[in-house]
């Protein structure tokens, strides 16, 4: 009995720091559910053009992102300065980009691949040329739905 | 002082360390802002065999983007930002003569019957050079849809007293429940059949 009644010295005691971990837990799995990991890492230019009429990309899980753009200055020797396509994490040819399409909708459940949306993130430096290549790839494998990812913004700023 | 019999307990001092550590990883590789743009719809490839449906001329609006970002609209020059407004202009016109099956009974246009008969059968024709920058045909494509979006918004506004763009979103976004959105589909597409979006995009011409 006497092993307990021993704490009393009269000193302030010290706040208890027991829960922290706790808390700190908290935020952590809070951040853990948001998290969206980044997929690749851009290899080329990515500044979206702007635009005031657009609709949000719900469902990431229900997308397919293909990124256009001048290659960054590290792979400006090796790719030259036009404009490139990124499928994942290496630059590709339009050719390429249906058998890229087909791949992605395969790894997709059943249920969302008719649903699938396809992202353009394009550089608004980048000419029409090479993106009529891509759509008409799409189209060639039936990936009808397509999203001109921008910013939100004012679209005569593009014109400057 | 001696020593408690049983297992010591772990200190679990440095479990804030550790979580702390986790966290800051978290924090920095999070990214929860949502994409945004323009969503469209491409053309199917037409089977070869079919042939394309006759469309009178005076309902295509023809918009041609040169390699300088230049407009080519019905054949005038024209900058791009008087481009909603014509596009409007073109959509709303509603030129079949009162009576025919094609009158457009909540049309506000000049009614000219030179130009289109009826939202629904009003097509525009979009036609760009391979050289033409992407942010100039964001643009048009942006005024073209935002000549769509205001006219549904001016019917939703008539029908529902509210505006289309803000139901379609409430309507796309996951959180809204079923019941809401059953509700907003009906109104959604009713709207969207006053005014469909015929937006055709022709082949990019080579020169």
């Amino acid at each position: 009995m006497s092993k307990f009644a021993k704490k009393k010295d009269g000193e302030v005691p010290a706040v208890s720091t027991a829960s922290l971990p706790d808390i700190v837990f908290m935020l952590l799995f809070f951040f853990m559910t948001v998290t969206v990991m980044k997929d690749s890492s851009l290899k080329v230019e990515n500044v979206l053009p702007n635009a005031s009429e657009v609709k949000k990309l719900e469902k990431k899980d229900r997308v397919i992102y293909i990124y256009v753009g001048k290659p960054t200055k590290e792979y400006e020797k090796t790719f030259g300065t036009e404009p490139k396509i990124q499928l994942n994490d290496k630059f590709s040819s339009p050719s390429e980009v249906g058998d890229y399409i087909l791949m992605e909708r395969a790894k997709k459940p059943q249920e969302l691949q008719n649903v699938l949306t396809t992202a353009l993130k394009v550089d608004k430096n980048a000419n029409m040329g090479i993106i009529s290549d891509i759509k008409q790839e799409l189209r060639k494998v039936n990936a009808l739905k397509v999203n001109y990812t921008t910013y939100e913004g004012d679209a005569f700023n593009n014109l400057q | 002082m001696a020593r408690r019999a049983g297992a010591p307990e772990v200190s679990a001092g440095s479990m804030a360390d550790i979580a702390f550590l986790l966290l800051i990883f978290f924090l920095v590789t999070t990214t929860i802002e949502t994409d945004a743009g323009l969503d469209r719809m491409l053309p199917p490839m037409e089977p070869p065999t079919e042939e394309p449906p006759i469309i009178k001329q005076k309902n295509i609006f023809t918009v041609n983007i040169n390699r300088n970002g230049q407009l080519l609209v019905e054949d005038e020059i024209l900058s791009i930002n008087d481009l909603r407004a014509k596009a409007i202009e073109f959509l709303d016109n509603g030129g079949a003569p009162s009576g025919s099956p094609d009158y457009c009974s909540y049309c506000k246009g000049k009614r000219n019957p030179e130009s289109s008969d009826n939202p629904t059968k009003a097509i525009i024709s979009l036609k760009n050079d391979r050289e033409t920058k992407y942010s100039t045909y964001i643009t048009v494509q942006n005024e073209l849809v935002g000549a769509y979006n205001d006219l549904r918004n001016r019917e939703a506004k008539r029908l529902y007293g509210t505006d289309y763009v803000a139901m379609e979103a409430e309507y796309l976004n996951p959180e809204t429940t079923d019941d809401k959105k059953e509700e907003l589909k009906e109104k959604v597409t009713r709207i969207q059949g006053l005014f469909p979006q015929k937006l055709s995009e022709a082949e990019t011409s080579t020169e």
